[in-house]
């Protein structure tokens, strides 16, 4: 039945996605390629998130390395304040504090680093923080009904001014360099190829956890009244609904899970920097799920994976013409496969899967009514 | 203006909305009863669509009122308004065409209008037969698992007016529901819409004189903003003026 919470398909697609995570990568990859893997997979979060906020809701936002980057900040405040213990850091003029608020003569923990001591308050800030923020810029724009191009060049200023209110406080915030030398969690070694395996695993089992929840969230009215948004917004309206609050909803769940995103990247690749959340990383991340298909949970996870991929595998033989490639794939992507590579299996592969194997399986069952075929 | 309260379902009183200086609607005043089908009527740019746009909150008046059963429109936003009984159709047909027909009157159905009632909506067998009558009165039952956009332009003008159904307004207010139907589809509409507007108060804009005069409790005709004649279709139809700028093309 349609209102089922996964069809048949679906379910094979999720089987899939959860073997090439769990099993192939790991058993094909060593553990420095599963950790790059482990890399590309937190901008599925990313990814995922737009499917719903651009895909299903028609909001494009250029500036979701904000809210991967607060996620991603949020933990690594909690890994440096506890790296910088008076030991470790024993040769500042004040010890106990991070090294570089020292090098930028800070004599103090600031205020608002404090709570950044507690595990429990930093996992809740992961989420907290981005949707907090997002809330603001939602309800600033979507009551004020920005939407289209102008939502999407706003959301990429405020992706600049991140990126330049980081720099710019460096004693605050690490600067330019970003929070580097991060090195346990509650005194477990990150650093380790065993720990990262095991962040590996973690991160896989969050991403399916974040896919559940844009499932649920595609299958209920909610995911309908956003495809309805898409089309016909003041037909919505005059149906009744407050359109602003849902888009409100719909963005601050995509905050939520690049927030998740963001602080496993830090887990596991050890740093955060304010290179990660301006305007070129979150265009990528529109281009991840812009290749995937921006109309499939499960598309956006292969983007992210396939693009960031490729962005290794190039860059590291012409560094100089990876950002050409990008900018070729995109519009490629826009030109040929609207609805990326979902798109192309949907459309081009499994009609002839089915076409395959369809007429030896359905002629046991109707091969009285179906003599002409 | 001392007209008694309990009379009127609507009230609209010296209503006036200005672009840059153009009034398209002008100090227009009118009242509609309960179970009335008031048709407006007019020459193109008489400003009929504005002010069914004014009402509904589509477009902010520049002065005057609009009051609904005691409540005052022009304070209001969209979706208060439709919660408070008014129901708006559009004049080009505006349906979800992603979705099936099923899942547009579903989100017309009247519950789950929140962000979270939405998330925590549930199809049980009172959405499903509300919808299912529904489909039957607007002639797409056998069409409910079909997209949107596969359907007809006709089917596309029954598929809205049936959203609107569904939600059982008070008022309703419909933009030329029969606008470019074939013969045979305006004919099914007219008998649909002579059904709906039983039981509930109506405003319709309409071009076709034979379908106006068919339904009608009373016309307004509009012409530049302002009413030129009111009252009974033969009425305004005998109107020298209503002659002169419009009946007589």
């Amino acid at each position: 039945m349609k209102s089922a919470f996964l069809s048949r398909s679906e379910l094979i697609g999720f089987a899939i996605l959860a073997l090439v995570i769990f099993i192939v990568l790991p058993m094909a990859l060593d553990s420095f390629r599963l950790n790059l893997f482990g890399k590309y997979l937190t901008y599925a979060f990313v990814a995922v998130g737009l499917v719903l906020c651009w895909g299903a809701g028609g909001i494009l936002s250029l500036g979701q390395g904000v809210f991967f980057g607060l996620g991603g900040y949020c933990m690594a405040m909690f890994l440096k304040l506890e790296a910088s213990t008076p030991e470790n850091t024993s040769i500042q003029s004040t010890p106990g504090i991070p090294d570089f608020m020292d090098w930028n003569q800070l004599t103090e923990l600031p205020l608002w680093w404090q709570p950044f001591h507690s595990l429990a308050f930093s996992l809740f800030a992961v989420v907290a923080v981005p949707v907090f923020f997002a809330f603001i810029i939602g309800v600033a724009m979507f009551k004020r009904r920005v939407g289209g191009v102008y939502f999407a060049i706003i959301t990429q200023a405020f992706a600049a001014i991140l990126t330049i209110l980081i720099i710019g406080q460096q004693g605050y915030t690490g600067g330019v360099n970003g929070i580097t030398d991060l090195r346990t969690l509650l005194g477990w070694d990150i650093r380790t190829d065993e720990a990262k395996e095991v962040l590996y695993f973690v991160n896989g089992a969050l991403l399916f956890v974040v896919l559940f929840i844009a499932q649920f969230v595609r299958k209920s009215k909610l995911g309908r009244l956003l495809i309805a948004m898409r089309d016909q917004e003041d037909r919505v309206r005059f149906s009744g609904y407050d359109v602003a609050s849902f888009k409100i909803f719909i963005f601050c769940l995509g905050a939520a899970f690049a927030g998740i995103g963001g602080a496993m990247f830090t887990l596991q690749v050890g740093f955060m920097s304010p290179t990660l959340v301006g305007i070129v990383p979150s265009i990528e991340m529109v281009i991840f799920c812009a290749v995937g298909g921006r109309l499939s949970i499960l598309g956006a996870v292969y983007g992210a994976l396939l693009v960031n991929w490729a962005k290794t595998s190039l860059s590291e033989s012409f560094p100089e013409l990876w950002l050409l490639g990008l900018g070729g794939l995109f519009i490629a992507v826009v030109m040929l496969f609207p609805n990326g590579l979902a798109g192309i299996w949907t459309e081009q592969i499994e009609p002839r899967l089915k076409a395959l194997f369809a007429p030896s399986s359905k002629t046991k069952a109707t091969s009285q009514s179906t003599p002409a075929e | 203006m001392n007209v008694p309260n309990e009379r009127f379902i609507l009230k609209v009183e010296g209503l006036t909305v200005s672009f840059d200086g153009f009034k398209a609607v002008d100090d227009l005043s009118f009242y509609v009863e309960p179970n009335e089908c008031r048709v407006i009527i007019g020459p193109n740019g008489a400003g009929k669509t504005t002010v069914l746009d004014l009402i509904c909150g589509r477009t902010r008046a520049t002065s005057g009122s609009v009051t609904f059963k005691d409540k005052e429109l022009l304070a209001m936003r969209e979706d208060q308004i439709v919660h408070a009984g008014v129901g708006r159709k559009f004049q080009t047909p505006s349906v979800y065409e992603d979705l099936t027909v099923f899942e547009n009157l579903e989100l017309s159905y009247p519950k789950g209008h929140g962000v979270f009632g939405a998330l925590a909506f549930r199809r049980d067998d009172a959405v499903r037969s509300r919808i299912q009558e529904i489909a039957e009165t607007i002639f797409l039952e056998d069409l409910l698992d079909e997209k949107a956009a596969f359907l007809s332009h006709g089917q596309k003008q029954w598929l809205e007016i049936g959203m609107l159904l569904i939600q059982d307004p008070e008022l309703l207010m419909l933009d030329e529901p029969v606008a470019g139907m074939s013969v045979a589809e305006r004919k099914k509409t007219a008998e649909l819409l002579r059904r709906i507007i039983e039981d509930r108060s109506v405003i319709v804009i309409e071009h076709d004189m034979g379908f106006v005069a068919d339904i009608a409790t009373r016309v307004t005709v509009l012409h530049q903003g302002k009413t030129l004649s009111e009252g009974s279709m033969e009425r305004v139809q005998n109107d020298p003026k209503v002659i002169e700028v419009y009946l007589g093309h």
